[in-house]
């Protein structure tokens, strides 16, 4: 009896302590405004495109370059044959200048108002393949097919962690398996990590407007096909955090807009 | 033959607990995102050539978790068969259906990702299974079965013990909270927090890490109570020496091994030793616990010989807690 009695009150304790643990701590998730410009478009209005101009402009990394941490690809004997030299990990695409950085996520954050923009049939593509993922960053429409694809012929497993959207976690043993998957959320940024290689990670920019682009390796980026109006721009890096500035274009304008990352901090001028 | 099969289960477990904390070590539980099978195949057909990188840690556990599954199958069918005490057959019983539960348990948080609260339980009832496999073990051994009349019975031993067992599983459930959600290095420095005797700022994560912190230091001035209350007290006893030494040295490898794994930054093995240290003092003093109450395990036996009719108390006083001639009481 006594035995008994220890032992539910342990179960008790574990119980209680469990509760009392993990009951708080969530995150808010990182949603972007609602477009409320006063220059917004009429309900279910389409862009012009007769009218519309550019974004274009460069992402600076002002300061030391920050080192990309090496990878040791020993534990998959398949990941270090297929991925051959010394490998580092993705977080900072810098320029050989060492002044731009790419990977960087530039989207309009606000000020569409309330144009509607068709759902794009093109699949969006990530590949798993030398054991990293391609593209690193990109971006992607609300509920557009998104094709997932492993290239190498070892496992991975795509786990998607976004907030907002639904969470999956997928295995593709074989070489050369695809699957489909589309997120109904806009969600800036999603994750996605392997599980097997702990260094293979991506991030997908999800959005409802066609509006964004990645930073190249010159940090350049460009943005088409924009309505005239006043916006809010964002520059988003997985390690550096986002810049925003604001931008208004007339009809037919081309602007140009520019963003400083430091490592300890950022500035934006237009 | 029972007693050195159970020490055999308590052993695996141990090993199993060791493979379970090196999955969360490596962040390798989604590795295997499916369960139970692994990667579409049988947990048990998966080609060995696939166990590459995170999978390793994550499929090794669960093939170990099954081979403790499958010996607790044998023992408490061995219990059951052949122990006469009615109490630890059924005890058997639960030890079977607590691992049962925990692979559930394994299953259920990679199925929804991982979340907290059913990793932290996971982390729990893993604990209260390695209890059971130790006392099972304990129940079955020659000194657990020698006559009790020789055995201490001593209250104010029994009050420290258990309080002790009580404060290192707390102690526990507050180290597998902090590292299911992460704040394992919320608290970066050693032995000062922030430069500090007290963090200078607070979050949920930095409260977790204090606490597990401030409980190191309360479990360890409670074990050097036990100990220094054994060996003032029973200094003959081996019974109770052993475990007590034993105690105070593995708390004392125990913050060190703590110490150790926010010193290096959480290093996989380091921060693993660190949970297997975190189950064998729990056992240990577990063990120094069901000792200090033994007379009253026979205690209970003489109350139901009170209570029992004239056919039963033959029964019981024939076999009582010494199942030398193999019935049952």
């Amino acid at each position: 009896m006594l035995l008994r009695n220890a032992w539910v009150g342990l179960a008790g304790i574990t119980l209680a302590l469990n509760l009392v643990a993990c009951g708080g701590g969530q995150e808010t998730s990182n949603k972007s405004a609602d477009p409320s410009s006063p220059s917004a478009a009429p309900a279910g209005q389409k862009v012009d495109t007769a009218t519309a101009g550019d974004v274009k402009g460069v992402v600076n990394l002002d300061g030391a370059v920050p080192k990309n941490e090496a990878i040791k690809m020993n534990a998959d004997p398949v990941c270090l044959r297929e991925a051959k030299g010394t490998q580092l990990s993705e977080t900072y695409e810098v320029g050989d200048d060492g002044k731009t950085l790419g990977n960087v996520f530039v989207y309009v954050k606000d000020g569409l108002g309330n144009y509607v923009f068709d759902t794009p049939t093109e699949i969006a593509k990530i590949d798993q393949k030398e054991c990293r993922y391609h593209p690193h960053v990109f971006g992607m429409r609300v509920n557009q097919p998104l094709e997932i694809v492993n290239s190498d012929p070892t496992l991975h497993n795509i786990h998607a962690m976004p907030k907002s959207n639904s969470e999956f976690n997928n295995g593709q043993p074989i070489q050369g398996m695809k699957m489909t998957h589309t997120f109904d959320k806009k969600e800036v940024m999603v994750p996605f990590k392997c599980d097997v290689h702990g260094w293979m990670n991506a991030y997908v920019g999800v959005l409802d407007h066609p509006y964004f682009a990645v930073t190249d390796k010159s940090g350049k980026f460009e943005i088409k096909s924009l309505p005239p109006g006043t916006y809010t721009l964002e520059a988003w890096h997985e390690k550096l955090g986002t810049q925003t500035a604001s931008v208004t274009l007339g009809p037919k304008e081309s602007k140009d807009v520019t963003f400083s990352f430091k490592p300890a901090g950022a500035t934006a001028t237009n | 033959m029972l007693h050195r099969f159970a020490k055999l289960v308590a052993a695996s477990t141990i090993i199993l607990i060791l493979a379970g904390s090196l999955v969360t070590s490596h962040d390798a539980g989604l590795s295997v995102p499916d369960w139970p099978t692994s990667y579409g195949w049988n947990m048990f057909t998966f080609p060995p050539s696939m166990w590459v990188a995170n999978i390793l840690y994550e499929h090794g556990h669960r093939l170990i978790a099954s081979t403790v599954g499958f010996l607790t199958i044998i023992l408490a069918v061995w219990l059951w068969l052949a122990e006469p005490r009615r109490w630890l057959r059924w005890f058997g019983v639960a030890a079977l259906g607590a691992v049962i539960a925990q692979g559930i348990l394994g299953g259920i948080t990679v199925l929804f990702f991982l979340p907290d609260a059913v990793s932290t339980a996971h982390a729990g009832l893993a604990e209260i299974f390695f209890c059971m496999t130790v006392a099972i073990a304990l129940f079955t051994s020659p000194g657990w079965l020698a006559d009790d009349r020789a055995a201490v019975d001593d209250s104010g031993l029994r009050r420290l013990a258990t309080a002790t067992t009580v404060l290192v599983y707390t102690q526990i459930l507050i180290g597998a909270t902090m590292r299911h959600t992460g704040a394992g290095l919320a608290i970066p420095d050693f032995p000062l927090m922030f430069g500090g005797v007290v963090p200078d700022h607070w979050s949920s994560a930095i409260a977790i890490h204090f606490a597990h912190r401030t409980g190191a230091v309360v479990v360890t001035c409670a074990i050097l109570m036990a100990f220094t209350y054994v060996r003032s007290h029973h200094r003959s006893r081996r019974e109770l020496t052993r475990p007590a030494t034993l105690l105070a040295a593995l708390v004392a490898l125990q913050v060190t091994l703590g110490a150790l794994t926010v010193l290096s930054l959480r290093n996989p093995w380091i921060n693993s030793f660190h949970v297997v240290g975190g189950a064998l003092v729990l056992t240990t003093s577990l063990v120094l616990t069901l000792r200090s109450w033994r007379l009253r395990f026979s205690a209970d036996t003489v109350r139901l010989k009170a209570d029992a009719t004239a056919e039963s108390v033959r029964s019981v006083r024939l076999h009582a807690d010494h199942p030398t001639s193999g019935a049952r009481a």
